[in-house]
């Protein structure tokens, strides 16, 4: 059964926003039960994947226990019902970024393959020699390799909208980048590293009336806020699946029903098929034209699942919730000498996305540090976004992010963790 | 062993004070090598007379076992033959599975390295330099071979 949000916290402060009951909430993810070394497990690694409730992996048993078919095909009563869970999962994820239609949401198995299919469908057929593709400095390197590939391929240009010394864009530069030559603006919603929240709808606007198309990264944004793919008024939109407590191997591409009926297929098989002849096929509808083979049927199931766990405690919840947090790990963050912070003070220009470094201690060690102590999971290295850490001029970061089940008191443990580190390093 | 014995003071020292850091003029062995998972970087350059690492030095980005690495191996290699070389980088890497090939007096200062065993995911740090040079004495020898 899904959390409903609780009764407002008791402190007057806080009483007019919707609060989690955070309490209840983690006692739903089975792992964060589990201790390791006698410690509680302190899990802060959540921009690069998150933990699983009960009922997420319950709906995936329960596929395979009780109803698993194929899909699309047979025609028996198993098939039909997981023909029916299966699109169901589908109506749940239009719901969830408010779509016009379920022929615009298409299974992938990630952001990744969701922008690839992007780059490969639509990007081929509608990117020549002398375009321009526009991305920020800030972008995951799953939104710029695919670019890279399409213009060297096609003889056309990526160029960059360049980030400010706080982590965040200024519009105008942004708008100021956009020209007659540009075909498609891809950009992400929020930023892995820094946690910067993006204008994509300012840009989209932009972007449109410079008669190109925009695409949204949105794999650190779904999980974490609500999304509405109608009002950021976007041409694409990706999501992970992992990223928003569904299991791995699921994501989603939303692609405008105006655009996607002029795309091409992306991968060729069964299912994306109407009529097959010796030398020539003609395709199914949208959008199963782009959903080759055998799809991902029970983790799809489980993503159906994931949404209806998180819209049952709700998005804007959630994001207030990390928006409290955040504030607190900016402010204690801060309090400790020689703590670096990258990215945007106000904890409202963020998701819960923090990035640090500490003196010369190199983010490796620190994340070795606070696991072997403390049980605390952040992430070390460049985050798949080398050209961010070069304009930063750092070679890697320390990163915690958030999430529903997170508390202060893990933002306790991370700082508590940081403080022994600098201790064994003498910082 | 745990933390203490990952992060003992002989590694932090190294790590803050390097050994042979900086170029080398009209090096014979020159090499750029990188961590692709953690963006770990070396920059490795020797001088030979012959089979002999005449001079050894490097710059890198990385993190205290990867920099401390370098700057002990650095220190060891320097000075001896590419046999040597190869010992060593034979004796570390079984050091990363816990098996010791090399005495402690053999090891020296490299010793302070074994404690990375108990830790899997640090196991490439402490190996960046040391595959870096394999590599490089590699090339250099079938480059060799490739002219005769
Ligand atoms: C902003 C952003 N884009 C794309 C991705 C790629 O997601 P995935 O690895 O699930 O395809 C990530 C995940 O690391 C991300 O943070």
């Amino acid at each position: 059964m899904p959390l409903k949000s609780t009764a407002p916290a008791p402190d007057a402060h806080r009483a007019a926003r919707p609060s989690l009951d955070v309490d209840r909430i983690r006692r739903d993810f089975p792992i964060l039960l589990r201790e390791i070394g006698g410690k509680r497990i302190v899990y802060l690694d959540n921009p690069a994947t998150t933990q699983k409730p009960r009922t997420v992996i319950d709906a995936i048993i329960h596929f395979y226990e009780h109803y698993n078919a194929n899909v699309h095909r047979g025609a028996y009563k198993l098939a039909e019902e997981a023909t029916a869970a299966y699109e169901g999962a589908r109506e749940k994820t239009r719901a969830f970024l408010n779509a016009a239609s379920t022929e615009e949401i298409i299974f992938t198995r990630g952001t990744t393959e969701s922008i690839n299919l992007a780059a490969y469908a639509w990007g081929r057929a509608y990117v020549s020699a002398g375009d321009e593709i526009l991305v920020t400095e800030m972008e995951h390197h799953s939104n710029l390799v695919p670019w890279q590939i399409l213009v060297k391929e096609k003889q056309a240009a990526l160029k960059y909208i360049p980030i400010e010394d706080d982590g965040t864009i200024d519009l105008q530069k942004a708008v100021a980048g956009i020209s007659p030559k540009t075909r498609l603006v891809a950009i992400t919603h929020v930023s892995n590293v820094l946690g910067t929240v993006n204008p994509v709808c300012e840009i989209a606007k932009a972007a449109h009336s410079a008669g190109a198309v925009v695409l949204v990264d949105g794999a650190q944004s779904a999980p974490h806020m609500p999304v509405d793919v109608r009002a950021l008024d976007c041409d694409f939109f990706a999501l992970s699946g992992h990223k928003m407590c569904a299991p791995t191997g699921i994501g989603v591409l939303y692609v405008r029903k105006s655009v996607l009926e002029t795309m091409p297929p992306f991968h060729g098989g069964g299912d994306m098929i109407r009529q097959v002849y010796r030398d020539h096929a003609t395709w199914n509808d949208l959008p199963w034209k782009f959903e080759a083979g055998t799809p991902n049927i029970a983790d799809a199931i489980g993503l159906g699942a994931a949404i209806d766990y998180l819209t049952g405690i709700g998005l804007d919840a959630i994001r207030e919730h990390e928006i409290e947090l955040t504030r607190y790990a900016i402010q204690r963050l801060s309090a400790v000498p020689s703590v670096t912070l990258y990215g945007p003070r106000d904890a409202r220009l963020r998701a819960g996305v923090v990035s640090f470094n500490v003196g010369d201690i190199h983010p490796h060690d620190l994340a070795t540090i606070v696991d072997s102590k403390l049980n605390v999971a952040i992430r070390a290295g460049h985050h798949c976004a080398q050209p961010l850490m070069n304009r930063l001029n750092v070679p890697a970061t320390a990163r915690a992010g958030f999430y529903l089940y997170n508390t202060e008191a893990d933002v306790d443990s991370l700082v508590e963790g940081i403080v022994q580190a600098k201790e064994i390093f003498k910082v | 062993m745990g933390l203490e014995g990952l992060y003992q003071e002989i590694i932090l020292d190294h790590y803050k004070n390097p050994r042979n850091r900086g170029p080398i003029e009209n090096p014979d062995i020159d090499i750029f090598e990188s961590n692709p998972l953690c963006g770990d970087e070396i920059h490795l350059q020797a001088k030979l007379d012959g089979q002999k690492l005449t001079d050894v030095r490097f710059e890198g980005k990385g993190c205290s076992i990867s920099i401390a690495s370098a700057s002990m191996m650095t220190e060891v290699i320097r000075g001896h033959s590419h046999e040597h070389a190869h010992k060593f980088i034979d004796g570390v890497r079984a050091m990363m599975h816990g098996e010791e090939k090399m005495s402690n007096e053999e090891l020296g200062d490299m010793e302070a390295l074994k404690g990375v065993a108990d830790f899997p995911a640090r196991v490439k740090c402490a190996l960046l330099a040391w595959t870096t040079l394999e590599k490089a004495l590699n090339d250099k020898l079938s480059g060799g071979k490739k002219v005769t």
